[in-house]
């Protein structure tokens, strides 16, 4: 593989054209990678959800080389009609089309950026990966006292020219003082097996809010890794949902970075998963000053032999007094075959904090399916309604009216 | 000087160490060693092949690092592996051959062997540092046909039970710890309970670090037949000690068809001074394997002392219906350290779990609760309840939460919750208003926090534990 890294990323390189400080990063960035390799179960993080294996297994050979000068068709019949929306549409790891028609143009800023986030931690290799080998950054600034006037969708899809391939995409967003974007971020697979490997960075000024919901619903076969970082100033606000039940294999991850007073994060996830899928959520609330607030709320359905991972670390800096903590996970197993892993994490240097965590997992309750049934319903409608009933527990918890009918409709929730 | 070293002593109440001189086994961890100590306890030759082979797996395993506390690197080739009292040599046949030196230790423990006898209705096995002195109450034990005695008692004169269960819920190619102590043990406890026995009083042990560099390692094997119930105690004490002391026991429990062990631990040992100089590394093994149909294990255990505390009691609930519990103070202050927690493995069906456990950390202590709760895929209709809560004294110490859960099995149930939080404003100005100083009423609302706990223990352990809880965080408030 390590040739193969090698001549593809030369070939990455001779066929773009990044300045030289950019080359000397991504070198450093593969070196990186190169000398640890994709994560297995002997770290920590990803003791559920070796992908070392996952990837070898279903995909064997990957090839690293994405060639970014193709220009791809978009069929405008995948754009969601309900909504009017601003669009960011992204075609197998390449930008294809930025467009904010509905907003202000001196209000929001767009660029590329000549470096990339170096600060993102030499742990993740998978990070380092995606440094290495992402075309050009799009930054997207929204300046002081600008509210986004509509929703903002990125649309994330893949056509079938890639195979075996591993895609690498980065984005940036920056949030100046009050200001606010609602982003949903949809995939569209229609290609197989590949790896791709996503990392979107906010960063939130003071009181900006940033709700930012991510839908893979599109069954596909390809493995995903997808890194959001979320650095909070004063009084932000950010609010995240997942719902993640088409991809093969999907590891969702949310660092959270509460760095500002009354700064507040919420992550809301959904696993709805069948045949022999796996996925995992894994979030990191990190509370670094005082007065901050986080909440998390993930469910899980699990059918067939399919496998949910959630992994949560609440983090109290000793400096971050008055923190309110709250995570809670639960999963429904559905099948004998299903499988539900957790690791629910407090790590806590302040005193004077609240904070718990709960993790719930096993059938639906028998009683319930009693009730329902007594009243007329056959097993199966009841078993529906109850499933029903506990993934909108979660569903409702998104802010946004608009949006939350959209999503709604969208996984077919009612 | 004299004075400063009073002062000293006042810090800890156990801290003082008699001076009897030590029969010791050349330094270092060797073959030779190994054999020393075999040849020395009189053991058959399998045993000593077997802790031959746990040496050789020694050699390739390497040590722990993931755990939550970091400490110095220890130095396996300088220590000593084997002392024993000199004046032990030939064992002692009843308490009036003893040592008067080593009665008075006890003593001032709080443990004088005679009244214990009467007054307690315990039997004491007294391990002074790797040796057992003695061991009381045979006779009403003998009776039932309980055995009671230390493990090298047990290897000469019960070898097929020892055999046939040594190492078989800690095998000797288990972690690294686990096969130091098997390849090393010195001495330890042995329990059999025979079918259909109820044994008539709690068994009790006290252990004692003595010598200077002496690692412990301590080896207890319970064996409770069909239908048997017993009830083991373990405290323990140590003298004060610069040097850090490395603790690695291995107790190992084997429930048959219906039986129960409830085992309960007070450990107290020496934490180190203020500045987290000194004190006991204590790296204990245990595991409880629910062999039996409807057996059951229970750990209960109140952690105080150590300047480490590395240990996770486990069950592994193998026969059908079986049910495992822990239950668990851990008190942490000053420069201590805990990762602690239980491991509940649910093998057959119908099993049941339970995990409570209270940790409090105050000063610049750090206490971790790591716990994992694994239900297989044919351990159908398997539940479990866990509940952490930590309590936490000041800015400057830390509380953690680290539980694993794993669920194959979709007709069972998985709960868990835990908390951390400090003592409220509220509940401490209630108390004040009501005449208690500040220190008491820590004391009073820390004892209601872990009431759930101090419950499961036997009587005589829950008055000298509740003592415990307060004199551990005296000092940590204000």
């Amino acid at each position: 593989m390590e040739q193969k890294l090698k001549t593809d990323f030369d070939k990455f390189i001779s066929t773009s054209n990044f300045s030289n400080q950019e080359i000397k990063l991504k070198k450093k960035a593969l070196d990186n990678f190169l000398k640890n390799g994709f994560p297995s179960r002997k770290l920590e993080n990803w003791k559920f959800s070796d992908i070392n294996q996952i990837i070898q297994k279903n995909i064997g050979d990957l090839a690293f080389y994405n060639d970014y000068s193709v220009e791809n068709q978009i069929n405008d019949d995948i754009f969601i009609k309900e909504i009017e929306h601003n669009k960011i549409v992204i075609v197998n790891g390449k930008v294809e089309r930025l467009s904010f028609d509905y907003e202000e143009k001196d209000k929001i800023n767009l660029s590329t950026l000549d470096n990339f986030n170096q600060n993102s931690n030499d742990d993740n290799s998978l990070l380092s990966l995606n440094n290495s080998f992402s075309n050009k950054i799009h930054n997207i600034l929204v300046k002081k006292n600008y509210l986004f006037k509509k929703p903002l969708i990125i649309y994330q899809i893949t056509n079938e020219k890639v195979r075996n391939t591993n895609i690498n995409f980065q984005l940036n967003f920056e949030l100046e003082e009050n200001s606010s974007i609602k982003i949903i971020n949809l995939s569209d697979d229609n290609s197989e097996k590949n790896f791709i490997n996503n990392l979107f960075n906010f960063n939130l000024g003071k009181n900006s809010i940033l709700k930012n919901y991510k839908i893979d619903k599109k069954s596909n076969t390809n493995i995903k890794y997808d890194y959001s970082s979320i650095i909070q100033k004063e009084n932000s606000i950010s609010e995240t949902f997942i719902f993640s039940s088409g991809s093969h294999y999907i590891k969702n991850e949310v660092n959270c970075n509460l760095e500002g007073k009354y700064s507040s994060a919420f992550i809301n996830g959904v696993h709805l998963l069948s045949k022999n899928k796996h996925h995992e959520i894994r979030t990191k609330t990190n509370h670094l000053y005082e007065n901050t607030k986080s909440y998390q709320l993930i469910k899980s359905v699990i059918n067939d032999s399919s496998k949910s991972v959630y992994q949560g670390k609440i983090y109290v800096d000793s400096k971050a007094q008055k923190t309110d903590g709250y995570q809670l996970s639960k999963a429904l197993l559905l099948n004998e075959q299903a499988e539900f892993n957790a690791k629910p994490e407090l790590e806590i240097y302040a005193d004077d904090v609240k904070c718990s965590h709960g993790s719930a997992s096993g059938n639906l309750d028998e009683n319930s399916i009693f009730y329902l049934m007594s009243r007329g319903l056959n097993q199966t409608t009841a078993k529906e309604l109850l499933i029903n009933g506990f993934l909108l527990d979660v569903v409702e918890k998104i802010t946004d009216d608009e949006i939350k009918k959209l999503l709604k409709n969208t996984i077919g929730l009612n | 000087m004299r004075d400063k070293q009073i002062e000293d002593l006042k810090d800890y109440k156990y801290g003082f160490s008699t001076d009897i001189e030590s029969f010791k086994a050349p330094k270092g961890l060797n073959e030779e060693v190994i054999r020393f100590i075999s040849n020395i306890k009189k053991e058959p030759d399998w045993l000593l092949q077997w802790r031959l082979k746990a040496f050789e797996r020694l050699k390739v395993l390497k040590e722990p690092d993931w755990q939550k506390p970091k400490y110095p690197k220890i130095d396996y080739q300088d220590l000593y592996y084997y002392s024993a009292p000199k004046s032990f040599k030939e064992k002692p046949k009843n308490l009036e051959d003893l040592d008067p030196k080593l009665l008075e230790t006890y003593k001032k423990l709080g443990i004088p062997l005679q009244e214990q006898k009467r007054l307690n209705g315990i039997a004491v096995d007294a391990v002074f540092d790797s040796v057992s002195v003695a061991t009381t109450f045979k006779d009403t034990l003998t009776e039932k046909g309980i055995i009671f005695c230390s493990i090298s008692e047990a290897i000469q004169k019960h070898p097929d039970l020892v055999r046939k269960y040594l190492g078989s819920v800690i095998p000797i190619t288990d972690h690294f710890f686990a096969t130091l102590n098997s390849a090393v043990f010195t001495d330890g406890s042995f329990v059999y309970i025979p079918p259909n026995v109820k044994c008539p009083m709690e068994l009790s042990t006290y252990f004692r670090i003595n010598a200077s560099d002496t690692g412990q390692f301590e080896r207890t094997l319970i064996i409770a037949d069909k239908g048997s119930y017993v009830s083991y105690l373990e405290g323990c004490t140590a003298p004060m000690r610069d040097e850090n002391q490395l603790h690695a026991a291995n107790v190992e429990l084997i429930a048959l068809d219906d039986a129960e062990i409830k085992y309960s631990t007070v450990q107290n040992w020496y934490p180190g001074d203020k500045d987290g100089k000194g004190g006991i590394y204590n790296f204990v093994t245990k595991r409880g394997l629910c062999k039996g149909k409807n057996s059951k294990i229970s750990w209960t255990q109140v952690e105080t002392g150590s300047a480490i505390t590395w240990k996770y009691p486990s069950c592994i609930l193998k026969g059908d219906n079986s049910i495992g519990e822990f239950y668990s103070i851990a008190i942490t202050n000053n420069h201590q350290k805990a990762d602690t927690g239980t491991k509940m493995i649910h093998l057959g069906k119908n099993t049941k779990s339970k995990i409570i456990s209270k940790g409090i950390s105050a000063g610049k202590s750090d206490m971790t609760y790591r716990g994992l709760v694994d239900i297989s895929k044919n351990a159908a209709n398997s539940t479990n309840f866990t509940q952490c809560d930590s309590l936490l004294m000041g800015n400057k110490c830390g509380a953690h939460t680290v539980p694993y859960i794993k669920n194959k099995n979709s007709n069972s149930s998985i709960a868990h919750e835990a908390t951390t939080s400090k003592i409220s404003e509220d509940q401490l100005h209630y108390c004040q208003q009501r005449g208690l100083n500040q220190e008491e009423a820590v004391g009073l609302i820390v004892n209601g926090f872990c009431k759930e706990v101090l419950q499961q223990l036997p009587m005589e352990f829950a008055v000298e534990a509740q003592k415990l809880v307060g004199i551990s965080l005296e000092g940590s408030v204000g």
